[in-house]
This record gives structure tokens, sequence and C-alpha cells, in this order.
């Protein structure tokens, strides 16, 4: 059968892979917007503590014996440990200053994780089996749907709703988004702003851990393997604006969805596409498709 | 971000025009007790990193994509020197026109947003000439442009001579780095200041601040352009490393080292980072963490930079 002219086995295998692209586009933004929100820091780390996760998820497979799904949890914990070990000694410092700054100490950051990782395991990549219960996959009738792929999608989607859940609909998140407008008169109630600040950061980059275990059995576990994602996850933040936190989550997934599409339409694009999209939307619409200018 | 008090005007420039003669004549003699190809490579960064400094020194604006400029202009600068035979000279234009041409239509985009978005979109406009360049047949993908023949300066000079190839890079840098100067000084740099300090007030005065910043933008990108094309001239390749955006934050590095919004900042730091790099290159990834170590040290507790900090116990703006 074709579409457009195209095998619908390959149709559908690009829009699959998109979709998972889209999951960890959706749960990386997710993370960056949440941060940038409280920190009004651009988390230029992002990508190293999602390798972080995946190699955690690794370490503990081959060393400990620990596996996939006690991974899920641990890794996120290990990390975002780690994240708020960062925000207390370093981030906190430049909260008074220009906000590049921190874009600066989270690049260096980094480029410090990254060449460490490299140093140590190369830059080949390190395999990670798929878990026992998720092996396999189902017939659709118009194409085989591997089972992790399946959970990939499904779980990120969990976490990326009730993540918005607990930020737009409960009072924690109430606290959260009175923080984000006017952090002083929040503290001047008896909430303690520094420890939610911190608490946001080491929960963003637990989210990046959480994208980087679930990654590990897809992509190799590699040292690289966040370096060229979060300049895409940028663009995608671009893109969505990082006003909304489902807007995040809606252009994550559109726009691996895209990029899936266009390797089987256009495949030379594939590579570029998003980031003509993102120069399209700053033409029509410079403060990105869910944001508001300030 | 770095502000320096002003000095009386006429002073500072005199005393910023000894500073530069010192540097000139360091640069002219510095073949003799080290490595010429050395020496062009610290004043092809320092003129790159020079022109990154005018946006984020004088306009406050960060670009995280300055390398789509260098290494753009230096594949092009490569081909035609390699492909269509021009000469040296005109190579090196075709590079840099092509950059100021890119550096426009970035700066369009990228204008459009402030801050932390800027640098994003900086970035990601870099990533995807980036993958351009990967993917362009003229750029010879993972091998890049190899063996460009240095040719003939003005059909005459034979720069395969390290001699007048040294002499060819110095005149170039310093010519950036004085057109840079004069920006810098001129009724436009004082413009470009204000916009950085408060860009509001800017507009409240009646200046089209968007246009300045874009001026800016496409100045520095031809500036940027102008060093990778020279660049590519000198180690007679132009690859994919240039345009990555690796690049692009080595740069960012050697202006912060070497002190934001100072006149000579960007040239101490860009001799300290390729002076460093020369010496942990058989190490591998360590380069990287070293230079990651220095970004978290300039952020945290150095970020004057080297001339920033000197200017400041001189008290004299450098």
């Amino acid at each position: 059968m074709d579409i457009f002219g195209v095998p619908s086995q390959a149709l559908f295998g690009q829009l699959l892979i998109g979709l998972i692209n889209g999951s960890f586009y959706a749960l990386l933004s997710l993370g960056l917007a949440v941060i940038f929100g409280l920190l009004n820091i651009i988390n230029f780390t992002h990508g190293a503590q999602y390798m972080m996760g995946a190699f955690v998820a690794y370490f503990l497979l081959n060393r400990l014996g620990i596996g996939y799904w006690w991974a899920l949890l641990f890794a996120p914990l290990i990390v975002g440990a780690t994240g708020v070990i960062i925000e207390r000694t370093m981030l906190s410092r430049l909260y008074k200053l220009d906000h590049l700054y921190g874009l600066l100490l989270t690049f260096g950051l980094a480029l410090i994780i990254q060449g460490l990782f490299r140093q140590q395991y190369g830059s080949a990549g390190l395999p990670y089996q798929i878990p026992d219960q998720l092996q396999g996959a189902q017939n659709l009738g118009f194409m085989f749907l591997p089972n992790y792929r399946a959970w990939v999608i499904v779980a990120s989607l969990i976490v990326c709703l009730t993540t918005w859940y607990v930020i737009e609909r409960t009072k924690l998140g109430a606290y959260l988004r009175a923080a984000t407008e006017n952090p002083s008169l929040v503290q001047a109630f008896g909430i303690n702003v520094p420890r939610m600040v911190t608490a946001t950061y080491g929960f963003g980059v637990g989210l990046a851990a959480l994208a980087g275990v679930m990654a590990a059995p897809v992509y190799q576990v590699s040292p690289q393997m966040g370096a060229d994602l979060i300049i895409v996850v940028f663009a995608v933040v671009v893109i969505g604006g990082m006003g909304s936190i489902l807007g995040a989550i809606l252009t994550g997934f559109a726009l691996g969805i895209i990029e899936g599409l266009t390797k089987v339409f256009y495949p030379e694009a594939s590579s570029t596409v998003i980031f003509i999209i993102m120069a399209i939307v700053l033409l029509i619409r410079p403060a990105g498709l869910f944001g508001t200018q300030k | 971000m770095a502000a320096i008090s002003m000095a009386p005007a006429a002073a500072t420039l005199a005393y910023q025009r000894k500073v530069f003669i010192f540097m000139a004549a360091v640069l002219a003699l510095a073949p003799l007790v080290v490595y010429p190809v050395f020496m062009m490579k610290v004043m092809c960064f320092a003129l790159f990193a020079c022109a990154f400094n005018l946006l984020i020194g004088y306009v406050g604006l960060l670009s995280f994509g300055h390398a789509m400029f260098f290494g753009m202009a230096s594949y092009v600068s490569a081909h035609a020197a390699k492909v269509w035979g021009l000469t040296p000279e005109l190579a090196i234009l075709c590079g840099t026109a092509v950059a100021t041409a890119l550096g426009f239509v970035v700066g369009s985009l990228a204008i459009r947003r402030l801050g932390i978005y800027f640098a994003m979109i900086t970035l990601a406009l870099a990533q995807m000439v980036y993958f351009f360049c990967l993917q362009a047949p003229f750029t010879g993908g993972e091998d890049g442009i190899q063996a460009v023949p240095r040719g003939h300066l003005f059909g005459v000079i034979d720069l395969s001579k390290t001699f007048s190839m040294y002499l060819v890079v110095l005149t170039i840098f310093l010519g950036g780095f004085v057109f840079i100067f004069r920006i810098v000084h001129s009724p436009f740099g004082q413009v470009l200041k204000a916009i950085r300090e408060n860009e509001s007030r800017a507009v409240s005065l009646g200046y089209d601040v968007d246009k300045y910043k874009l001026l800016a933008f496409v100045l520095s990108a031809g500036l940027a352009g102008l060093a990778g094309a020279t660049k590519a001239l000198v180690f007679q390749l132009a690859s994919l490393t240039d345009v990555h955006w690796s690049m692009s934050g080595e740069v960012v590095l050697m202006t912060l080292l070497g002190g934001l919004g100072t006149i000579f900042g960007p040239v101490v730091g860009a001799a300290v980072i390729i002076t460093m790099q020369n010496y942990l290159a058989q190490l591998g990834a360590w380069v990287t963490v070293v230079q990651g170590v220095i970004f978290v040290v300039c952020v945290l507790a150095f970020r004057r930079g080297i001339v920033g900090e000197i200017a400041h116990a001189l008290r004299k703006p450098l």
C-alpha cells in the first residue's frame, strides 16, 4: 500500500521514530522550561545530564545488576542530586547577575561532564538491553510496533502530563507559578523560595536523566548523545516559547513528527527542518507559538 | 556586562594607542622566538574573538553561533582559491562577503529576540549552517577542503613562503583590529554602548535600536568571516571543525577569559587558549574538560577576565 507514493511501512516507521524523538524533545524542553521559569537560566548542561541519566542506568545494570525499572527511579534521583549540588554551590551565586552568565556557566559544566565521560569511555556507544517485559513487538496490521517504543511514547506522555498537572493544578504548582511571577512577594508570605528554586532545578535535571534512561535502549549510551540533541531542543524551545508548559510538550511531539515525515518526503532536509521552522516562526511570531513577549 | 568607567576620552585614546603600538611590535617581532604558524593561528583567532567581542562587549548580545561566519567564510575562501583559482586577496574577500551576507540574514532573525533567546537562536541557526556544510557538495563533507593553495598575493607575491604569509596575516589582523577600535570609539559605537546599558532608554532617545544592532551584528559577522577566510589560507584547510558549535564555544571562552568589553582582552584570551590547546593537544578529551573548568572559574570568580582585571588595577580602560 502506498501513501503519496511512499510505501506505508516506511511512512509509519518514520512516523514512529518521529514520535520517539518527539517524546525526548518534549521531556527535555519541558525540563528546560520548568528551570527557566523559576531560575531564569537556560540550562545548557541539560544534554549532559540526559547523557548522565543513560550512563547511570548502564552502571546500575552492569556493575550492580540493578535493572531498567529501578533505574527509571534511581537515575533521576542520583543525577537530580548532582543537579542540587550544582545549584547550591554555583548557580545560586549568579541570580543577581546578567542571565547570560548562567548560560555560560552551564555551558562550561556541560563541557566538563562530556569531556570526562569521553575521556573515560571514548566516543563509541555502549549497548543497553531492552528489559525482558518490553521485548517483542505488536502487529498492528499496517506495521509492527516494537513494545519498547510504544512504552517510551506512553511513559513520556504520562510524565509530561503529570508535570503539567502538578504545576498548573496543585497548590505546590501554584506556589511555583507565583514564585515565577514575583519571588520576593512569595517569600514574604513565608514560603522558602530558595529551597523551591533548588528543588525545581533538581526536578528539571531529574527529568533530563529520566529521558536519558528511556533513551538508553533506543539509542546507544555514549558521551556525546546529549550534545547535539540539546541544540535541537533549544530550537524546539524557541519555537514553542517558554511561557507555557503544555506548549513545550505539544511543540516537542509535533516537531518530532514533522522531522520524521521530512525523513520520508525530503530526507536531505531532515536534520535542518526544525531550524528552518524556527526561522519561520521567528519571522511570523517572534515570541514563539505559545509564548508571550516580555 | 563588564562596564568600565569613562575616563577623559582623549587621554584614554592616547593610552590605548600606546598599548596598540606595543601589541603590534610584539606581534611583528614574535616570529623571531615563536613558531610563526602558531602566531598566525593566534592572530586569526584573536581577530575572530575581537569580532565576537564587538557584539557581546559593546552591544551586550551573546551570539552562540559565531562559528557559522568563521567556518562558512573559511569554506568559501578555500573553494575560491582552490577550485576557482582566485588570488588570495580575492578569495579572502569572497569569504568575507559571504559571511557578511549570512550575518545580515541571521542577524535579521536573531535580533527579534533578546538575551538568552538571542543566544539560543544564533546557536540553532549555526547548527543549521553546520548541517548545510556537512551535506553541500562543495565542502567535501567529512574531509573538508584540503591542500588549499596559498597562491600569489595580487598575482605577484608568493605566499607559500612563511614570511610573506606572516606579513599578510599581521596586516589583516592589525587592520581588522584598528577597524574595530574605530567602531568602538565612533559615535556609532557610543550608541551601541547606550543600547547595552539601557535599551529602552536608547529607544526613547529616538534611536532605531534594531538598525544599530543589525549593523553591529553584520560588522561582527563580516570580521569573523575575515578571520576564518584568512585561517583557511594559512592552514590550507577548511573543515567541519570551523563551523561546529564547539568553535562557537571556544570564541566565547577566549573573549570571556580575556575580558568581555575590553579592547585588548580577546587578543590575550585567544593567545592563552591557543597556547593551552597546543600544549594539551595530546591529552585528547582533557582539553574539553580544561576549557569547561576555565568557563566555570571565569563565570564564578573572574568575570572581568585577564585584561579586565589589569585595567581595573591600573584604573585605565584597556
